[in-house]
């Protein structure tokens, strides 16, 4: 065990794990937070903690996590590059660790054009796997970047994302690869919609033994209406959706749409699970966890185990 | 080279509403490569600046001259007169002229009649990009002879991210290419794919403008 979180524990006891995902508010309302989150008590294995994403401001990802805890909740720290340089975000990782964060995920975050301060500068002092590299070298060897000795190492499980349909299509299981050389412990890959896809880049993984050495989690997101279909295919690069979805969601009278995509979901967290080196779920209900329990009700995951 | 380009003429007529008589300074340097600060550029714009306040009622009277650089003292000394007699320099060379401008005449106020926007090169004609970011040590030989630090809207030394898609960065509307898209098919070329599977070092930055004014000095060339 590194950090003998929850998350790491079910995963290395060779169960399925579920995460699920919980976006902070744009604003200072815990409370609206807090009721966001209680739909995922017993839920998930853990939850994600988006960090500002999509480049939105929200509250911060650090005092969202310790929300969870207080609540009983297991956290997953997400953090980018993209705002702090290496002194804010190895500081982060120490508080984090300190506040009794076990779970950490490493990412470069999304451009800041697409959010709602498109004038910002960007950092990019590190990038994800810079940071995974940095938070691992501070928990197995002490040291921080510039080799300075920390007082007090952060036990952190240590993940990272992985989009299988970006391109070039062949690196993107030798980038992950290179994600899990540089310390990711389990990998959180991008919305799945094309399974077809996914089965070739977990064929992929498998050849190269990645899935041996990190637990790798299949990403989820219930379709809640035709038109977040349509979005999702024409906006989130590299997220194509098939038309078969879209059609069978305009297939079925409005108030049956949300419906049609849970079930869309659940056969999708089967047919990944069946996968051979798929170690879990993550399940991204955007702005949708009520929705969380029922979909993996159904998916036959509930209730989580004990260990 | 240093590529600049025009601001509005409505944001130079702004900056010098206060004056009546101005100089228009251009540079035979980058930017009359670029066609933004030339000769020609200058006398361009000192006609433009001239006919707007006439419209206005409010006559400017415009002196021209291009320096042969903007970016050596020696070179501004040309100006001296033409200053002397005027209330404002408005100078046209990439932001490096004004700042000389500035250093060499201590009571007179100077404006960007540019805005620097890269150092780069032509694509085609009327088309330049965006190719270095001055970073002061050079990795490109890591990466196929391109750069991602200039290149890449998140100077991934790890990339491409999940926004690269059919050749294409996520940012800029489709406009620009993934340069780790460009990378991997060159390395792929070279049969030195393997080279991106190893973790690069944490960029040292302290070369790059983080680290405060930088200075280039060659000891053998100094008098």
């Amino acid at each position: 065990m590194t950090a003998g979180s929850n998350l790491e524990k079910i995963l290395k006891s060779g169960q399925k794990a579920v995460t699920c995902e919980c976006g902070p508010p744009r604003g200072a309302d815990a409370e609206h937070f807090r009721h966001k989150a209680s739909f995922l008590k017993g839920v998930g294995d853990a939850v994600n903690v988006t960090d500002n994403q999509t480049a939105v401001v929200r509250f911060c990802s650090l005092a969202a996590c310790r929300i969870l805890l207080d609540m009983g909740l297991e956290p997953v720290m997400q953090m980018v590059t993209r705002d702090m340089n290496r002194i804010g975000l190895q500081s982060n990782v120490l508080g984090a660790s300190a506040l009794g964060i076990k779970n950490l995920l490493c990412l470069t975050g999304d451009h800041q054009s697409f959010g709602d301060h498109p004038q910002a500068k960007n950092v990019h002092d590190l990038d994800s796997v810079m940071l995974l590299h940095a938070v691992k070298t501070m928990r197995d060897e002490g040291k921080m970047i510039s080799g300075t000795e920390v007082q007090g190492r952060p036990a952190m499980f240590l993940g990272a994302a992985a989009n299988p349909f970006a391109d070039p299509q062949e690196f993107r299981v030798v980038r992950m690869g290179k994600k899990i050389a540089a310390g990711a412990q389990f990998i959180q890959t991008q919305c799945i919609y094309n399974m077809e896809r996914f089965t070739k880049f977990m064929d992929m993984a498998n050849d190269m033994g990645l899935t041996e050495k990190a637990f790798i989690l299949a990403g989820i997101t219930p379709l809640k209406s035709v038109g977040m279909a349509n979005y999702m295919k024409k906006f989130v690069p590299g997220l194509d959706v098939p038309d078969s979805y879209i059609a069978r969601l305009r297939g079925v009278p409005k108030d049956k749409v949300a419906a049609e995509g849970i079930k869309i979901a659940v056969e999708q967290i089967h047919q990944c699970l069946e996968m051979k080196g798929v170690a879990g779920i993550h399940l991204m209900a955007i702005e949708w966890e009520e929705k969380a329990r029922e979909i993996l009700e159904a998916a036959g995951l509930l209730p989580r185990p004990k260990v | 080279m240093v590529i600049a380009e025009a601001k509005p003429v409505a944001e130079i007529l702004d900056m010098i509403k206060d004056f009546k008589k101005v100089v228009v300074a251009g540079c035979k340097g980058c930017v009359t490569v670029c066609n933004a600060g030339g000769e020609k550029e200058v006398a361009i714009l000192a006609a433009e600046l001239r006919i707007a306040r006439k419209a206005a009622g409010s006559d400017l009277e415009v002196k021209e001259y291009t320096c042969e650089r903007q970016c050596d003292p020696e070179y501004i000394e040309p100006l001296d007169d033409l200053v002397a007699d005027a209330d404002a320099v408005v100078s046209i060379a990439c932001s490096v002229g004004p700042q000389y401008c500035a250093a060499r005449y201590p009571f007179k106020p100077v404006f960007p009649g540019l805005n620097t926007t890269s150092i780069g090169g032509a694509v085609e004609h009327g088309v330049w990009k965006e190719f270095c970011q001055a970073c002061g040590s050079c990795i490109i030989g890591d990466f196929g002879g391109l750069c991602p630090i200039a290149r890449c809207a998140k100077q991934l030394l790890n990339g491409p991210c999940g926004g690269s898609s059919q050749g294409i960065c996520e940012v800029g509307k489709g406009a620009i290419p993934c340069i780790w898209q460009l990378i991997y098919d060159r390395l792929k070329n070279l049969e030195q794919l393997h080279k991106l599977q190893e973790i690069p070092q944490y960029k040292n930055w302290s070369t790059s403008r983080d680290g405060g004014l930088r200075t280039t000095i060659r000891e053998e060339l100094k008098q």
